[in-house]
């Protein structure tokens, strides 16, 4: 039962991935890259979460922690110098 | 920047990054983790609490010289190593402390005092480094 529910899981978030990635590669304008590009980064962390289920390794969840503290640095910077650098 | 939820959270999230980065840093001996990425967590606990606040305000709450703390950090990594010229053996060989306090059993030693000053230094650059490029220019 686990096991089904980790597989649909990881396609739901496979899906979800190509859908940001095709936003993020297609997108008009840049403000649509970084919203994907954080979309993008969220849909990360939630397939570290699976993966630290599937190989029930609970280290892996500080790497999904990690990378979620930092992405948003990142994201905010991308931000900032849209905004104009003020 | 200038938006209300990003003024609000800044702090709060700055707090909670810089409690994650010495969970990070004392667990790191036998566990993923250590000094460097506990400093690069708290840097950029700095840098967000710099980009929401302002950096003055920053250069308050943090009161030394981010620059000051990579120099303390520094001299604390170089003098953990130092103790083991007290026991005869090379420089910068562990030196191990356990003792029993409160019901459980508390263990120091050197590489945890070098990782402290490691952690100094990555904090002390990276957050000079941040602090500089946010500062309005002249």
């Amino acid at each position: 039962m686990v096991d089904l529910f980790l597989v649909l899981s990881g396609i739901t978030v496979a899906l979800a991935f190509g859908l940001a990635l095709y936003r993020f590669v297609a997108g008009p304008l840049a403000v649509d890259r970084v919203v994907a590009f954080d979309t993008l980064t969220i849909i990360s962390v939630t397939g570290i979460v699976l993966v630290a289920l599937a190989a029930n390794r609970i280290v892996y969840l500080d790497v999904a922690l990690v990378y979620a503290l930092l992405s948003f640095l990142g994201v905010i910077v991308a931000a900032r110098y849209l905004e104009g650098g003020e | 920047m200038n938006t209300v939820i990003f003024r609000t959270i800044a702090p709060t999230l700055a707090a909670i990054m810089l409690v994650f980065s010495i969970f990070v840093l004392l667990r790191g001996h036998n566990e993923p983790g250590g000094g460097f990425i506990g400093g690069l967590i708290a840097a950029s606990a700095v840098a967000i609490y710099g980009i929401g606040a302002s950096v003055t305000e920053v250069r308050r709450a943090i009161r030394l010289d981010p620059l000051s703390i990579a120099g303390v950090g520094v001299v604390l990594a170089g003098a953990s190593g130092l103790v083991s010229a007290f026991f005869d053996v090379p420089f910068m060989t562990s030196q191990w402390l356990a003792f029993e306090f409160a019901d459980s059993e508390v263990v120091l030693s050197t590489p945890m005092i070098f990782d402290i000053g490691v952690y100094l230094v990555v904090f002390g650059t990276i957050s000079a480094v941040a602090l500089a490029l946010e500062e309005p220019e002249q």
